[in-house]
């Protein structure tokens, strides 16, 4: 088609009809402000099909990471959970299982995230209240209580102390005869969008990055099943930003992860095969499928032809997606589900690898056993019903989706740019130049939704007079004294001799270089309590004094 | 109306910072003059910067579900410093239930996703005249 063909169909049949019916705007775009043209046609499509598209299972990628996707096995379905106690969390997780989940995600309470124990003053009020509280090794052997660590995968949603909870998860596995070489899941252990959007961060960033490679070279050789690092948009794009900087960002971090893990002597295509990412999806559903493909075309390239990576594993964006939190509403929440079940069919749609949905419930409280069992249905819904896993990359060829795939891929690329401008990620959110721009973008987007260009269904359009919902779930608030007890017990128990001896070992690792994961994994056996490590490291290392603007 | 002065707060572990900064920038543009605490302070560091501040409100973001725990404490941590007459308001994802035990307890307006930030602004108007 030339274009000479879309000037005439603009000319004689376009013009005649807005100069009868005007459009609804003057402009339009997507979600995160693309313009949206009226109309894309075959022009739109890449002239050199191979090199921007190519074939699913080869670089770059486009079309997918494996030749059959979801023909051959579906995504996991694995549902971020946990609250209150290991013993709660545990029952979660087996009614999840027993409802055809295929995955474990574990979501663990601020103070765990944070690196205190349950009996830390700083821990008052919040203890099992976001997630699961772990102390100990034994809270850990609680909460895989009769799940086999060799059958599941467990994707784990901790950062600053990731050594810890890994280490702990082996340990469990070992007690349960899983060695460690067979164990399967993730540790989320990205630091630096910690600095920039979620705020779990403990220490600096560079003895941060050093343990983040140090686990990376642990696991290359002890546990060669594990995703050491999920290089995270999720809570980038939470804390407002656009899906172009969502990509951007994310792959900015990655670079310095790799390049960190290169500086610290790891050959690249020995850790780079364990690398994977976390994605949001929201509500446009063309601008996400875009998103998830351009971000896969670009890394792709970025480890090839910058890093020099000649392993194809290594080229491979591999991700996990959760659909929206702060798209959710507190007002008429059954709407949420249809918003969950457009922005689940876009990460289908565009490839993801594992994918948990939100609750309809999320705005108000932590979901209950009911929505979260609507929220899994839907993926399974989409898995069985929708149509979307038959084929691959089911959008390819979209004359607007392919466009929307180079606009984003150019955004996130120039986005790329400007952090190494500033010399790299690091100094980048250290300068608050991630932050400012992730804010600007959360201020425009509330601006809209106040002034009403941007529509929010049932909270600025469309409203009811509500009943305050019932039966949300609360997390018993004396957990934290029974947390405290438990904690007790464990070190009445324990050889406190060999504690002493296992964290002055963590001490010398960390003063010498050697591998941390070593000496954390003898202090986890030795049940040495989780903010009793974490302290000896913020005794060295200090803690990171963000400076706050907004 | 101008020249009020406002605390904006993260009390407690909560990492969640996109609806405080976000009020924090729509009061400002409302002319308040808006201090903001940062992540992770606890009801006595929130305290004495209001009272270093000398502030007339103190508006404090919680997602993390540790509402009832904290947000007394900064109300009792004001009253101890003789700040009794400090405006203290509150937004996040707080279930309907518990606003009522908080209200009792001294927290004057609890806003919820979903309120628009002028909601807020207007109220603080209302109770304090710059």
């Amino acid at each position: 088609m030339s274009t000479d063909a879309k000037s005439r169909w603009e000319r004689e049949t376009l013009a005649p009809a807005l100069a009868k019916s005007p459009e609804r705007k003057a402009a339009f775009t997507t979600n995160s402000w693309i313009p949206a043209d009226r109309l894309y046609t075959p022009t739109e499509l890449p002239a050199d099909y191979e090199f921007k598209l190519g074939f699913p299972g080869e670089y770059p990628f486009t079309r997918g990471i494996q030749p059959t996707m979801y023909r051959g096995r579906l995504w996991t379905m694995r549902q971020y959970a946990g609250f209150g106690s290991a013993e709660e969390s545990n029952a979660r997780y087996k009614f999840l299982l027993g409802q055809g989940q295929t995955g474990l995600s574990v979501a663990f309470d601020l103070p765990t995230q944070i690196g205190y124990d349950s009996d830390s003053p700083f821990a008052e009020g919040e203890v099992g209240k976001v997630g699961v509280a772990i102390d100990t090794l034994a809270d850990m052997e609680t909460l895989f209580d009769g799940i086999p660590l060799d059958k599941v995968s467990t994707s784990m949603t901790i950062n600053a102390p990731a050594t810890v909870l890994l280490a702990m998860y082996i340990a469990v596995g070992e007690k349960q005869g899983v060695p460690a070489k067979k164990l399967a899941g993730t540790v989320q252990n990205d630091i630096l969008k910690e600095y920039a959007a979620r705020g779990t961060y403990i220490y600096p960033p560079g003895p941060s990055m050093r343990l983040i490679t140090d686990l990376f070279a642990y696991c290359a050789q002890a546990v060669p099943g594990w995703n050491t690092i999920s290089i995270s948009g999720y809570h980038i794009r939470e804390a407002g930003s656009t899906a172009a900087q969502e990509v951007g960002f994310t792959l900015g971090n990655g670079i310095a992860y790799v390049e960190a893990a290169i500086k610290a002597g790891l050959p690249v295509d020995r850790f780079a095969p364990q690398l994977s990412f976390f994605f949001n999806a929201h509500n446009d559903v063309f601008e996400e499928v875009a998103k998830f493909r351009a971000a896969r075309r670009l890394w792709a390239r970025i480890m090839k032809e910058r890093f020099g990576a000649t392993n194809p594993k290594s080229w491979q964006l591999r991700f996990h997606t959760q659909t929206g939190g702060s798209t959710l509403t507190a007002q008429q929440p059954m709407n949420n589900v249809v918003r969950v079940a457009l922005q689940a069919f876009s990460a289908v749609c565009g490839g993801t690898q594992s994918l948990h949905t939100n609750s309809m419930d999320e705005a108000l409280a932590l979901p209950s056993e009911s929505s979260v069992q609507v929220a899994l249905r839907t993926q399974q819904i989409i898995a069985y019903e929708s149509g979307a896993a038959e084929t691959v990359d089911p959008f390819g060829g979209s004359y607007y989706v392919e466009a929307l795939t180079d606009q984003i891929e150019a955004g996130a690329q120039a986005y790329i740019e400007k952090i190494e401008s500033m010399g790299g990620a690091v100094r980048a959110i250290e300068a608050g130049y991630l932050q400012r721009e992730i804010q600007d973008a959360a201020y425009r987007y509330q601006r809209e939704i106040e002034s009403g260009e941007r529509i929010i269904v049932g909270v600025n359009k469309f409203q009811v007079a509500e009943e305050p919902p019932a039966n949300l779930l609360k997390v018993d608030p004396s957990l934290g004294v029974a947390q405290a007890a438990k904690i007790a017990a464990v070190k009445a128990q324990r050889d406190g001799q060999a504690v002493s001896t296992a964290l002055a070992a963590i001490r010398t690792a960390a003063l010498e270089g050697s591998n941390l994961m070593v000496p954390i994994l003898a202090a986890v056996k030795a049940y040495a309590t989780l903010q009793e490590i974490c302290d000896v490291l913020r005794a060295l290392w200090g803690e990171y004094e963000p400076g706050e603007a907004f | 109306m101008s020249n009020i002065r406002i605390l904006v707060a993260k009390p407690g572990l909560d990492g969640h910072d996109r609806g405080a900064k976000v009020i924090a920038r729509a009061f400002r543009d409302a002319g308040f003059e808006v201090i903001y605490t940062g992540l992770r302070q606890t009801p006595d560091q929130v305290c004495e910067a209001a009272l270093q501040e000398d502030v007339q409100v103190v508006a404090l973001s919680i997602l993390s579900g540790a509402h009832n725990t904290l947000l007394p404490k900064v109300v009792e941590g004001l009253k101890a410093r003789g700040m009794s007459d400090v405006l203290v308001i509150a937004g996040g994802v707080i279930p309907e239930a518990d606003i009522p035990g908080l209200q009792a307890a001294g927290v004057a307006a609890v806003f919820t996703p979903g309120t628009p930030t002028s909601a807020a602004i207007e109220f603080v108007q209302g109770r304090i005249s710059g």
